[in-house]
């Protein structure tokens, strides 16, 4: 007979304060609890995480390209849409990508790349190009964070055999704690989207013979395209 | 899981003798090692970040409750249902009743080292759902009917051709003919028939890396990205997860992220790390419908009062294990329980009692190694020497090695007598001696068996240390 619900739930919790020789009305811990998360104490954060702007934007790009990932910099957000053509052209991919109703992406002057056709909504199970656009990024390990709903549906990242992200640079932050500060400007503080998605390379396994394989179940390939910041 | 640690000499005897399996250890352990060592190398700060995770652990486990309460609050504020097991039987009947209320036929599984311990899979079969592992290593090691051999790699045990012969034997739809020679065709080839799954799949399983209970988030971590597909496609998500995988907030989680993939593969980060808030939104085109967790306790609160607390701060990096010259000598199932390598010897004992597992603390050459490269510096050899003294307490040490051990003590205890033992000893044990060595000594025939014991020669550890102590040169 299996213990479930309130009783499992009584259960648990009441060993664990035993085991910790706590009572359930200790309020000094529930205080130094609900203090810690209000306000953490300062995180150690890497020096490769603090680095000046150039050397974050080298750093984060050179992660990447050291994760199989091919990232394009470009000059302005005019250009995406011609780069992500060169890009499909260059690996034989169709020219037709499956994308979110993200804002931004929506804006892009897509009639300079009038061949490429885009799709709208969630990834399907035959869709060759998935495109994103990162609610942040960052630099110490070349990440990309995604947040996902209807802008940026979760699928489009993982279904699609090649996976376009677009950054804009002044969404990269040294250090994890830079994209949880975005991320919270956004979502309110305690609040997040369904899923954060950190994406620092095509997938990968090496569980056969421990050699490296790429697209084990998500996308072979990985294009970064960042928007450089104007007047930078 | 059913244990064979009590087996725990015939499964090494077996896998010493297991050629196929000495050549797949002999192939991956040693790299992963080598990739740590680079890893940490290349950030200064991964010292202090150690010590860092073990402060954010320490402190998460002290209030462990108070966190749980905290986490569970922001999941139901989200959509999210928290449900309790205190045993694994609990969380089985758990999540098979949520599957069953889902009308589920077909579930896939990301990697989780709680389901082995819960034996969930065979229990939702038994049931008459088909479940499929998605994590390659995972799913080829379900085709063969086996358990994982390490935590991070779980077919690290298999060589490729054994990988292709089952292959072949089981993935009869296609053509007999075709090409499989490289890994990259075997990934493909399974690449195929589990996208199909993920497809058609009613219900998805991933474990947890770490419970936010800032957000009310899971975490999973994975090169593959099969936990995201296993999670973003079915309609329910369920999340098995133990008390431990607790920390505060999104900076804490952040200390650890940048431990957890150096400590295990060498790598800066792992490919996809995906936090998970509740069941999909208003306006979100994917994602679960449904979203529920199942906090495992099974024993874990029992250890918070023991000394055997420190083994909560573990985050499953497998770098114990990468480093273990007995995990790399025998392979994993030879432990003969879930967890394998260091913190096998040290947890199994703890989960399923000490008395059919005290081979398993036995087993260290105490060299120390996963203490010092485990992430959440935890003092394995110490706690295996404390499982060791418990077991001789309870009685399980065998007779000869406790006539041993007290013949040792009543020496040791008598400093005047030890000394004249130790000094009429070198050179009777020199004169049984060929050439320096012991070929065969009647008390140590297990390590004379296998290789000859030096003897000892000169003079005593004593008398050289009375020399130095008098400044006597040497």
């Amino acid at each position: 007979m299996s213990v479930t619900g309130a009783s499992a739930r009584t259960a648990v919790l009441s060993k664990i304060r035993q085991a910790l020789q706590a009572t359930g009305s200790d309020s000094a811990r529930r205080a130094a609890v609900a203090e810690r998360i209000a306000s953490p104490p300062a995180p150690l954060v890497p020096e490769r995480a603090q680095r000046p702007r150039e050397a974050s934007r080298a750093l984060f790009r050179t992660f990447l390209e050291g994760q199989s990932a091919t990232v394009v910099e470009v000059g302005s957000a005019a250009e995406v849409p011609a780069a992500i053509g060169r890009y499909l052209r260059s690996t034989n991919m169709p020219l037709r990508v499956r994308v979110g109703g993200d804002g931004y992406l929506a804006a892009l002057p897509w009639s300079t790349e009038p061949a490429l056709e885009r799709l709208d909504g969630p990834a399907e199970g035959e869709d060759a190009v998935g495109l994103s656009h990162a609610a942040a990024a960052v630099a110490e390990t070349g990440t990309l964070v995604l947040a996902s709903g209807a802008d940026n549906p979760v699928t489009l990242g993982y279904l699609p055999e090649t996976h376009v992200v677009v950054v804009e640079e002044k969404d990269l932050a040294g250090g994890y704690e830079g994209a949880w500060e975005k991320i919270r400007a956004r979502f309110g503080r305690r609040g997040m989207p369904r899923t954060v998605n950190f994406i620092s390379g095509p997938s990968r396994t090496a569980d056969i013979g421990g050699e490296l394989v790429m697209g084990a179940h998500g996308p072979r390939r990985l294009c970064v395209i960042l928007v450089r910041d104007a007047g930078v | 899981m059913i244990s064979s640690s009590p087996d725990f000499k015939e499964n090494v005897a077996a896998a010493l003798h297991d050629p196929q399996l000495q050549r797949a250890l002999a192939g991956v352990a040693p790299g992963l090692a080598a990739r740590r060592a680079a890893a940490r190398s290349g950030l200064p700060e991964f010292e202090a970040l150690r010590e860092r995770g073990r402060e954010i652990k320490n402190h998460t486990l002290a209030h462990l409750d108070a966190y749980l309460e905290e986490y569970e609050r922001k999941v139901t504020e989200l959509g999210g249902v928290v449900h309790y097991a205190a045993t694994a039987q609990d969380a089985r009947d758990a999540i098979l009743r949520i599957c069953r209320d889902a009308g589920a036929r077909l579930v896939t599984k990301g990697k989780s080292m709680i389901s082995e311990e819960i034996g969930l899979n065979h229990h939702l079969e038994q049931a008459g759902l088909e479940v499929v592992e998605t994590d390659l290593g995972e799913y080829i090691i379900q085709l063969r009917g086996e358990t994982p051999s390490h935590i991070i790699a779980p077919a690290i045990h298999l060589t490729q051709d054994q990988v292709e012969a089952d292959f072949r034997k089981v993935h009869t739809k296609l053509p007999a003919g075709r090409m499989l020679t490289e890994p990259a065709q075997l990934v493909a080839e399974a690449r195929q028939i589990l996208r199909e799954k993920f497809l058609a799949a009613d219900v998805g399983i991933t474990g947890a890396n770490f419970l936010i209970a800032e957000t009310g988030t899971s975490v999973i971590v994975t090169n593959e990205g099969n936990g995201d597909l296993t999670q973003s496609l079915p309609r329910v998500h369920i999340v098995i997860a133990s008390i431990e995988k607790m920390v505060p907030t999104l900076e804490d989680v952040s200390t650890l992220v940048r431990l957890l993939a150096r400590s295990a593969t060498g790598q800066e980060i792992s490919t996809y790390t995906t936090f998970s808030s509740g069941p999909r939104r208003a306006g979100d085109p994917d994602g679960p419908q449904a979203y529920h967790v199942v906090i495992l306790d099974n024993g874990r609160s029992d250890l918070l009062a023991t000394d055997f607390r420190e083994v909560l701060r573990c985050i499953r990096c497998g770098a114990c294990m990468n480093h273990c010259p007995v995990y790399q000598s025998i392979g994993g199932h030879a432990y003969g329980w879930v967890y394998p390598g260091p913190i096998g010897a040290v947890l199994t004992p703890a989960l399923i009692g000490v008395r059919g597992s005290a081979d398993l603390p036995n087993a260290s050459t105490f060299c120390g190694r996963c203490e010092q490269v485990c992430p959440m510096k935890i003092p394995l050899p110490g706690l295996m020497r404390a499982w060791r003294e418990k077991d001789f307490d309870a009685g399980g040490t065998p007779l000869l090695y406790r006539a041993g051990l007290a013949a040792w003590a009543f020496f040791a205890r008598r400093p005047r007598l030890y000394n004249l033992a130790a000094r009429l000893g070198i050179p009777l044990l020199h004169l049984a001696s060929r050439r320096g060595a012991l070929h065969h000594l009647p008390v140590a025939r297990g390590w004379t068996k296998y290789r000859d014991l030096p003897a000892p020669q000169g003079r005593t550890f004593q008398a050289l240390w009375a020399d130095t102590e008098a400044g006597v040169p040497r």
